[in-house]
């Protein structure tokens, strides 16, 4: 394991204090050293809160930012945070308007979320959730119950600070980050496995020439194993996956986010966009605003991920909205 | 045939001692259809809380309440939250028994349960622990209402427990991370199913010890 570690189990705490070293004018630390709030957190908002476990960075820590996120909580590796972290990063970020938690649809997650709403309510703080559940593979599109949260999640946590810091109640807050996820499709490529810095070795594998459609951002298994292929038939692959599903048509204004899942180059994100992007407007599909880069990683696998989230005019207003956070800037 | 709950932090040790016991066999059952941590995970939550205790006197239901929170603010992923829900429950609706028998201890696992079906959706036959300890309340309710006594209804208790655990050998996870597995899950026990069972026994023998 060639990697640059003190003690693999102190990894995470040592994260957030670098983190918080280098971005101190965006992020501020709590008395619960997995949770970080927003330096500037506008008065009289409705607070936004996600969480989920490291491994991920910039996710999730990296959307807290101005009209973004304003608390997280922060689990060790490709695990959920405690429930008391979730509870603190509500009280962080509650300024008596009530919090939105925008998480994904993990079991961990999912419990560790209703424990500490069911506890904020006991102090008088309204906690409201979205689920993300963007990604096609993971389940049929019946049962989007079962459908994971990936990197749609941003384009959710976009939409909500940007709704949230506009001045708006809870409800609609929460409407409007469920549009967005609702409105989101993603699919993952991966090339290659990747290794807790606890473990020390991969605990799933990606055969050398082959690649693994649909797999998940802690290595969940795909829908498909393949020859690897070149870059315009991996995007034709994600494209054929996300397009039909939602369905996107003719005619629609899209968000396209395509991001890397850690050791891919980036260089390499570009020439797929250039690809998806020449699929999409051969369907009439018009890309309002694309991200590529490294949003929304897994440790250091190698592989993407793409999300197309459908426009409308308030989405619109929210995605154009001015951000400013370690993982996001926009002006 | 009751216990003083202030005098039951014997049960507690028993429960901590339990866990630490079963650490690689939990983690052993965990990596065949799951990531391989659960003992490592419980151990960790139940020996940092018998440390904590080792020099208090506490009752059993203070003591179950403080291991609830010490597992809902020190260990996320699943386990956290699941056992945190239960033994916070529990904890809370037997502070006010003195004496702890039949009738008593199940009102409290019956708590205990409630508060783990607020957070999760799983429901016997979906391969988790709600195959153990539903039928266990199941079983304590049955005693209670035909007026067993405290030993005789913890008896019934742990039977159905082993049971119910042994049942998630040969069902189909639809619940939780292994639930992506499918038919690979089948022919394995569940780890969260088996936890709970080594929980129960060894609450059950704490109480039985204690000579009710």
């Amino acid at each position: 394991m060639q990697r640059i570690l003190n003690n693999p189990d102190f990894v995470v705490d040592e994260f957030v204090q670098g983190l918080v070293k280098v971005h101190g004018d965006i992020l501020s630390l709590t008395e619960n050293s997995r949770v970080v709030k927003s330096a500037h957190m506008r008065p009289d908002c409705v607070g936004v809160v996600t969480g989920g476990g490291s491994g991920h960075e910039p996710a999730f820590v990296g959307y807290v930012g101005e009209n973004l996120c304003d608390a997280v909580a922060i689990g060790e590796i490709f695990s959920s945070p405690t429930a008391a972290a979730f509870l603190d990063a509500f009280r962080a970020a509650d300024r008596g308007k009530g919090v939105a938690c925008l998480y994904g649809n993990y079991s961990g997650d999912n419990m560790n979320v209703k424990m500490a709403a069911k506890m904020a309510a006991k102090e008088g703080i309204e906690v409201k959730t979205v689920v993300a559940n963007d990604d096609v593979p993971s389940a049929p599109k019946d049962q989007p119950e079962n459908r994971r949260g990936v990197a749609g999640e941003i384009l959710m946590w976009k939409v909500g600070g940007a709704k949230a810091a506009g001045g708006a109640p809870l409800g609609e807050v929460i409407a409007a980050a469920q549009k967005a996820i609702d409105n989101c499709r993603s699919v993952g490529i991966g090339l290659t496995p990747c290794t807790l810095p606890a473990v020390g070795h991969p605990n799933f594998e990606v055969k050398l020439g082959t690649m693994e459609v649909g797999i998940g951002h802690h290595g969940e298994p795909g829908i498909e194993i393949c020859q690897l292929e070149k870059a315009g038939d991996m995007a034709k692959r994600m494209v054929d996956v996300v397009v039909p599903d939602y369905p996107f048509v003719s005619g629609d204004e899209v968000v396209v986010l395509i991001s890397g899942l850690g050791a891919t180059p980036v260089m390499e994100l570009y020439v797929l966009y250039d690809e998806v992007e020449r699929l999409l407007s051969g369907q009439g599909i018009r890309v309002h605003r694309s991200y590529v880069g490294n949003y929304f990683t897994s440790l250091e696998m190698m592989g993407v991920t793409l999300t197309v989230m459908k426009l409308d005019d308030e989405l619109k207003t929210l995605i154009d909205t001015p951000c400013r956070s370690v993982g996001m800037k926009q002006k | 045939m009751a216990f003083q709950n202030s005098k039951g932090k014997p049960v507690l040790l028993r429960m901590v001692a339990a866990i630490q016991e079963n650490k690689a066999y939990l983690s052993e059952i965990d990596g065949l259809i799951g990531d391989g941590d659960h003992g490592m995970n419980m151990n960790k939550g139940f020996t940092v809380f018998g440390e904590r205790i080792a020099a208090r006197g506490i009752s059993f239901t203070v003591g179950l309440s403080a291991l609830g929170e010490l597992l809902l603010g020190e260990i996320g992923g699943s386990m956290g939250p699941i056992y945190g829900a239960v033994f916070t429950g529990m904890g809370e609706a037997g502070g006010r028994f003195e004496e702890i028998g039949t009738a008593e201890i199940a009102a409290m696992l019956d708590a205990g349960l409630r508060e783990l079906c607020d957070i999760v959706d799983a429901k016997v036959g979906d391969k988790t622990l709600v195959d153990t300890i539903s039928p266990a309340m199941d079983a304590l309710r049955k005693a209670e209402a035909e007026g067993a006594g405290l030993a005789d209804a913890l008896e019934q208790m742990k039977a159905a427990a082993d049971a119910g655990c042994q049942s998630t050998k040969e069902l189909v996870a639809k619940y939780g991370r292994s639930s992506r597995l499918g038919e690979r899950s089948r022919g394995v026990l569940d780890a969260g199913a088996v936890s709970c069972a080594v929980l129960l026994n060894a609450m059950a023998d704490g109480i039985l010890e204690m000579g009710v």
